[in-house]
């Protein structure tokens, strides 16, 4: 009833091409916003911020950056994790070695550096297809491993192999609580965000999208594979690397190479497939799913008086989440992203559906 | 010899190359080195054993199988711990019921409803099969490390003591990994060209409106029965020389590399993948490895971890359908 276009008329074309071309869906959006920066600081608790939300925007971005690979661009990918470690060794010694830059800056290096390294793994991408390229990414996941493992200049020599991080610092102001923290990472989330938004809807996401649903046809009206793939590599790895760099400095604070393993990369690929392939809002859905999902399993028996051993829950979780994949490939492949359309659509025509 | 090979060749004679240099090193002994390749041989055999159960699927049903890792180690929880409470003969009886009773489950459940859906799309299933069966497993065959005996000694044999010096150490276990393996692969053969169900199956393997036809349903439960038979056998063999437990997933990733490398529909190409997997890691290993670490000061080895993913990646960027796999045109 209140859900309806009916009336708003486009009478340029720049307000024909609004991301969000209903009113009551930007005044939605802007309430989302308005709460996420002012109300959520006000009442979230240190556990909420530290446990659940500043994990969940970090790993949406993460998905976005997957999500553009393999929802836009259709290249499966399972070494996603090995960017994030790019981009957070990237930050590591950045901040380390040259401790007068800022940290803004040390993002956008640490993407541009496993955008970069995004581009060697995705040169084979140009001749390996589909499920072949899927292994050919676990060569990046496992290299990257062991690198960082083995080779001591990444970690500055540290004895151990694990590297631990300051405090955030930007133009004098130290991001040490948790809200701040948060609104930071929000920050970043959200302009990053309406980056990608941006960009799946310009040529080079078309670009994607056609190389994506038939390469050989994309190629003979004129769109480069060459081109269309790598960067969609070096997009999406730019994305990854921003995402780990948060990941390593604001949430884990000091971290060893294990914490970018093959089980991250899966998880990120569960991300982008419950949430939605070719869907930056499913992003986020996947990433809530994904990363509460466990908390929620790990909370509720003990709430409801029935305890689960720590092995049993991490067994039971294993299980769900398995189930759930094969659950959604059947029951709705395009995921969380298109059962939220499909409410709109019920909406706009809600109550008179006929 | 055409022009189209010529890459390959320069590839394999690198390779060759590669694997002879360690010889030209003072301190490398003909032994050794003949012991290195044979320990990556059969290495080699047992990603083999694996990587077969994935080119069988693949090869059937054009499902790219991410849970046969987790189908070995499934497999191998089972005999070990059905064989706590009776003999292993019907502990490997049973668990090839069991292997047969999840086929048909995951055929009803995962394969059936997605039937024409593309390929990518089955890929994650599997994923999906992959958790669900680690955490199934587990579950309800707890996840201790568990042995299976096999009853055989674990005690090495030295051979060919008059060839080289100081002759070469063998294990029992891994010989009779390789005879087992070898007689997989005779027993696969005989049942694809010999019995009418496996020539119904190379039939409907790249047509899947035709298998429908003939009842797929029924075939991708007797491929997948197959691979878990498969799994079995190698869930026995890496179960009763690694020990069960969790990690054997980890070894049995290595199975991908391996298939992409051979072809991803040649049970052939699976185990010649194998074995060119196994010594070339061995080989890394031992002799690459502490080259590595003393040029660059790393903090350790283990370039067995990413070898075989980036040999893999090499082969494929030169011949992107694998060794024996087919050529793939194409069309708009």
């Amino acid at each position: 009833m209140f859900y309806r276009e009916a009336g708003q008329f486009k009478a340029t074309y720049r307000a024909d091409q609004q991301i969000l071309p209903i009113r009551q869906d930007r005044l939605f959006m802007a309430a989302v916003l308005v709460f996420a920066f002012l109300v959520v600081p006000l009442i979230a608790t240190p556990y909420v911020f530290q446990a659940l939300l500043i994990p969940f925007l970090i790993y949406a971005l993460a998905a976005i950056g997957v999500n553009l690979l393999v929802g836009y661009c259709g290249q499966i990918s399972l070494g996603s994790a090995a960017f994030m470690a790019v981009g957070a060794y990237s930050a590591y010694n950045l901040v380390v070695r040259v401790p007068e830059l800022n940290f803004l800056i040390v993002l956008a290096l640490s993407g541009i550096a496993a955008a970069a390294v995004g581009m060697v793994f995705g040169v084979p991408s140009l001749r390996i297809k589909g499920l072949y390229l899927a292994v050919a990414t676990l060569a990046a996941q496992f290299f990257m491993d062991w690198l960082f493992a083995r080779v001591r200049w990444f970690t500055n020599y540290a004895s151990s192999g694990s590297v631990s991080t300051m405090p955030v610092n930007l133009f004098g102001f130290t991001f040490e609580s948790p809200p701040e923290k948060y609104l930071l990472v929000l920050a970043i989330v959200v302009v990053m965000t309406l980056l990608a938004k941006n960009l799946v809807r310009s040529h080079i996401g078309r670009a994607w999208m056609a190389i994506r649903d038939m390469d050989v046809a994309a190629e003979v009206i004129g769109i480069r594979p060459v081109y269309a793939k790598l960067t969609a590599f070096a997009v999406s790895s730019f994305f990854l690397g921003v995402a780990g760099a948060l990941w390593g400095f604001v949430h884990l604070g000091s971290w060893e190479p294990a914490a970018f393993n093959l089980n991250l990369s899966l998880r990120l690929l569960f991300m982008v497939i419950i949430g939605g392939m070719g869907s930056i809002l499913g992003s986020f859905f996947g990433a809530a799913f994904i990363w509460f999902l466990p908390i929620f399993l790990n909370q509720v028996p003990a709430a409801l008086g029935v305890p689960l051993a720590t092995t049993t829950v991490s067994h039971l979780e294993l299980m769900i989440f398995g189930a759930l994949i094969v659950f959604f490939l059947i029951a709705e492949p395009h995921g969380l992203a298109r059962l939220w359309a499909i409410g709109k659509e019920k909406l706009r025509l809600w109550p008179f559906p006929h | 010899m055409s022009t189209k090979n010529l890459p390959v060749i320069i590839l394999i004679v690198l390779l060759a190359i590669g694997m002879a240099l360690p010889l030209l090193q003072k301190d490398t002994t003909p032994g050794f080195y003949v012991e290195v390749v044979l320990g990556g041989l059969m290495s080699g055999v047992l990603y083999s054993l694996v990587a077969m159960g994935f080119a069988l699927i693949f090869k059937a049903s054009g499902v790219f199988n991410f849970a046969q890792g987790a189908m070995v180690l499934f497999a191998a929880l089972s005999i070990a711990r059905i064989a706590e409470h009776m003999p292993l003969w019907a502990a490997l009886a049973a668990t090839v019921v069991i292997m047969a009773a999840l086929a048909w489950v995951i055929e009803r459940l995962v394969l059936r409803p997605l039937v024409n859906q593309e390929a990518i799309v089955l890929f994650m299933a599997t994923l999906g099969v992959a958790f669900f069966l680690d955490g199934f497993g587990q579950t309800v065959w707890g996840s201790d490390i568990y042995k299976i005996d096999l009853g055989i000694a674990k005690e090495p044999v030295l051979i060919l003591e008059n060839v080289f010096q100081g002759g070469i150490l063998v294990n029992r276990d891994d010989a009779v990994a390789a005879a087992l393996a070898a007689l997989l692969v005779v027993g696969l053969a005989l049942f694809f060209q010999k019995t009418p169900t496996g020539r119904a199956l190379r039939a409907v393997a790249d047509d899947h409106q035709a298998a429908q036809s003939i009842g797929i349903p029924l075939i991708w439960v007797i491929v997948w029965a197959v691979a878990g038979v498969v799994a079995i056998v190698a869930g026995t063999v890496w179960g009763s020389k690694l020990g069960v437990q969790f990690s054997l997933q980890d070894v049995a990733l290595k199975a991908l590399p391996v298939v992409i490398l051979g072809g991803l529909t040649s049970v052939p190409g699976a185990i010649v993948g194998g074995l060119i997997v196994g010594v070339g890691e061995k080989m890394a290993e031992v002799f690459l490895s502490p080259v590595l670490v003393k040029t660059f000061d790393l903090a350790g080895g283990g370039i067995e971890n990413w070898f075989a993913y980036v040999l893999a990646l090499v082969f494929l960027l030169v011949r992107p359908e694998g060794l024996f796999g087919e050529r793939h045109i194409d069309r708009v």
